[in-house]
């Protein structure tokens, strides 16, 4: 310590200075402490978030599995496989004259759009959705057919240039908050001729204002379509959008938005010098092929290219996690037409979900599931190829809304602030020209009354990202027990730090400080043992049907999403309601790929009792919604029954 | 397990630091290439209950740097120089009593609260001085609005309490 306790001896001034830094002292340790908990509740949230994208390229391999299998189902329903992979409804998208039938009543107070746009609706939709207005149906279905009739005839990369006196800003993922682009707008200005933005993706899913961004970006690209540049990101994937934002309902109604996806342009290119794209680069990436490639059939991370012909080299699943890639034209039946090559595939799929990493080298991305991470060596390699000097891509959030590394050539620029969670993050955007050294603007959205100091706004990143985490660790309960007692020999209930750990990070996946945390998830003894059960205590998941085993239960709740996803495919009545013939069926095929021991007369079980009327049908959103974690000491705990 | 902690002994606490000393490197290692920029040591040392003053950082950073400093800390450096720190259980953070005391030095008078300019006088021109951002910081969570002052008795409870 700095200074011990003042002697009788000091002169005024000398205590002063002793008290002085005592107290300084103990300010910067408490203060670093705040900021390193605020790092640990981003860790927890980075991970699980990572976690979750792997599950949706887990999905995306599974249908790729069940079209292998798809012989068993096709006989059942001979239907099913167009409806998982083909879209029923490709001329409906392409009929832009039913808009005209979409009536706009006098009664409506929203914003009007005048065709063809100008700046002032521009501005218009600012303003209205600044006070929460809702753009009506009608107009967002035009902006809809108009960008994908414009974004068409653009080539897979923008070239753009810039001088001294014309910068370009560029943005990165907005993820549906519209607070953070306003402030952006704010800041730098509405898009005009001579302030020219790149959104580089991902400006759908996770905020609630998805619909708002898309239709601001999008007039804006319509009034100007040379100085508003979009690259699409791994959210502007129709599925991935099931999983994460939109309602089933909403992406019915503005179906036509997959192919708006589907034609943004790839990447764009500054200067002849300067790439920018959303995810990152592969040892492989190949340019030119990119400018060539059809893009407009990437539909999505989870529908790859298919092997039609049944040729058993060319199985995704082995091909996904190969970061050489051998190209091969997959000789199929006539649908190939509609469908990229496995190698043009996997190169875009680089393009939208790869993220830079200190070690040298290139190797698949295994948190997320697709794409790469590519070391330093990879991007010079990468970039002298092809005389380039620096790549920019989003895709990742940084605390400070950017970062940069491998030696300067490559900046993450991220642009929704709050990210997580209130407090989490700062958003970010460049200004750059060329000749001149990139600048960077950070910024955080705040509510008015949120002017918090520190401690509080990490009290609440922390709850919030402990509470994820402790749901994490309820669906893992069974799995998570097991492991605990393989260790706890003497069944003392007990388990040493290292050993808690060990099981934690191996049972969940999650590369997580658990010692750090463990003071937050479970109790400890005198002797610094952990009570491993503990963890267990004051929340379980709600059961909706009484009788079904814990491991049932645990399953369901993890996979929830994933079912939500195959649930809402099946369902092309968008009834809401499947066959129990169906349910089977999915499910045991799941079961197996997912490699789930669940017995079969479990589900069967579970199928009829969730038929409550009995008539061979199931509510599944229904059912699914009642899977939800209950934390005993929340207000709204209805159920006050025992732990599972 | 409670009857293996007799077999315990100097070999499990070294390897248990290094675990949480790895730990914490990683949660900063933001390129997972073992190294971490030098302007979070500060920030990791602290977060694993240690209390150097802004000189005793100095040296620690002076210790760990390499020869011709580039701006980062690897992680073979920092382990075996942290984990000496915490087997020789080195800047114990200050006990409340401490801290209280050293208020109190500051209120000489016994009122029970420093005034806001008062704070700010000797926590920018004595000792370690703070930087105005993080003078701001403290003054946002310990100044009382209305009185303009700060209750020190109350203000270190709540961060003790915070804290636990």
């Amino acid at each position: 310590m700095g200074c011990g306790t003042s002697s009788v001896t000091d002169t005024r001034s000398e205590q002063v200075l002793k008290a002085a830094l005592v107290i300084q002292n103990w300010y910067r340790g408490y203060s670093t402490r705040l900021k390193a908990r605020q790092r640990y509740a981003l860790t927890i949230f980075q991970s699980i978030e990572y976690a979750d994208e792997q599950g949706q390229l887990q999905l995306s391999n599974f249908f790729s599995f069940m079209l292998e299998n798809y012989a068993h189902i096709h006989e059942k329903d001979p239907e099913i496989v167009a409806r998982l992979f083909g879209s029923t409804l490709q001329d409906y998208k392409d009929r832009q004259d039913y808009v005209a039938f979409v009536d706009v009543p006098n009664s409506y107070n929203g914003p009007r759009l005048q065709f063809p746009l100008t700046f002032t609706d521009i501005d218009l939709l600012v303003d209205a959705f600044k006070q929460q207005q809702i753009l009506h149906a009608r107009y967002v279905l035009e902006v809809l057919f108009e960008t994908k009739k414009v974004l068409k005839q653009m080539p897979n990369f923008t070239h753009v240039k810039t001088s001294p006196s014309k910068e370009i800003t560029i943005c990165g993922d907005l993820h549906g908050k519209l607070d953070d682009l306003l402030l952006i707008f704010y800041k730098n200005g509405l898009p005009s001729g001579s302030n020219s933005y790149i959104f580089n993706g991902d400006f759908v899913d996770r905020g609630r204002n998805s619909i708002e961004i898309l239709m601001i970006l999008f007039v804006s690209f319509l009034v100007y379509p040379n100085d508003l540049h979009l690259n699409r990101g791994n959210h502007e994937d129709f599925m991935m959008n099931l999983r994460y934002g939109f309602t089933k309902e909403i992406l019915c109604k503005y179906k036509i938005l997959e192919d708006v996806y589907t034609w943004l342009p790839i990447g764009t290119i500054i200067d002849n010098e300067i790439l920018v794209i959303h995810g990152g680069i592969s040892e492989s990436t190949d340019l030119n092929l990119l400018h060539r490639v059809e893009r407009h059939k990437m539909k999505s991370v989870l529908m790859p290219p298919t092997p039609l012909d049944g040729d058993p080299d060319t199985s995704v699943k082995k091909k996904k996690f190969n970061a050489t890639i051998v190209p091969q034209e997959v000789k199929t039946s006539a649908s190939h037409s509609e469908q990229l090559t496995k190698h043009e595939w996997e190169q875009v799929i680089d393009i939208l979900w790869s993220d830079p990493r200190g070690k040298r080298g290139c190797y698949p991305n295994t948190s997320r599931g697709g794409g790469c991470y590519f070391g330093p060596d990879i991007t010079s390699k990468v970039l002298n190829r092809y005389q380039l000097k620096m790549l920019i891509r989003s895709h990742e959030c940084k605390p400070e809304g950017y970062e940069i590394c491998h030696d300067g050539k490559v900046i993450t620029i991220f642009s929704a602030s709050n990210y997580y969670e209130e407090g989490s993050n700062r958003g970010a955007y460049i200004k750059l020209s060329s000749g001149m050294a990139p600048r960077f603007f950070q910024y955080q959205v705040t509510r008015a009354t949120c002017l918090r100091p520190l401690y509080q706004r990490v009290n609440a990143i922390e709850s919030s990202a402990i509470r994820i985490l402790r749901e994490r660790i309820i669906a893992r309960k069974t799995d998570l027990i097991h492991a605990f007692q393989l260790q706890d020999r003497s069944k003392s209930g007990k388990l040493s730090m290292s050993q808690w750990a060990f099981s934690m990070e191996n049972t969940l996946g999650l590369n997580l400080p658990w010692r750090s945390l463990s003071s937050r998830l479970v109790t400890t003894d005198t002797n610094g043992d952990i009570n491993y059960m503990s963890s267990f205590q004051d929340i379980h998941i709600q059961k909706p049907v009484k009788e079904a085993q814990s491991t049932l239960i645990e399953t369901l709740y993890r996979y929830r999403s994933d079912l939500q996803i195959i649930f809402n495919v099946i369902d092309s009545d968008h009834s809401g309601l499947i066959s129990v013939e169906e349910f089977r069926s999915m499910w045991k095929l799941f079961n197996s790929h997912y490699n789930i021991h669940i017995d079969d007369f479990q589900i069967d079980e579970l199928a009829e009792r969730m038929d409550l009327n009995k008539d061979g049908s199931i509510d599944f959103n229904e059912f699914l919604k009642a899977f939800h974690v209950v934390h005993k000491l929340d207000k709204l705990n209805k159920s006050g029954s025992g732990l599972l | 397990m409670a009857d293996d902690k007799e077999r315990e002994g100097p070999d499990i606490t070294v390897a248990e630091f290094h675990k949480k000393i790895k730990d914490a490197f990683e949660v900063f290692d933001h390129e997972a290439n073992n190294t971490v920029d030098v302007r979070e040591i500060g920030t990791i040392i602290r977060s694993l209950g240690c209390c150097p003053s802004e000189g005793e950082l100095h040296d620690l950073i002076a210790e760990v740097e390499e020869e011709e400093p580039t701006g980062y800390i690897r992680f073979e450096k920092f382990l075996p120089v942290m984990t000496e720190v915490l087997l020789e259980r080195r800047y114990r953070p200050i006990p409340e009593d401490i801290l209280l005391r050293a208020f109190e030095v500051l209120d000489p008078s016994k009122r029970g609260f420093l005034l806001k300019e008062e704070l700010i006088k000797y926590m920018t021109e004595e000792g370690e001085p703070f930087s105005q951002e993080e003078m701001e910081e403290m003054l946002s969570a310990a100044i009382d609005p209305e009185s303009n002052s700060v209750h020190y008795k109350d203000y270190i409870a709540m961060m003790v309490i915070d804290e636990s």
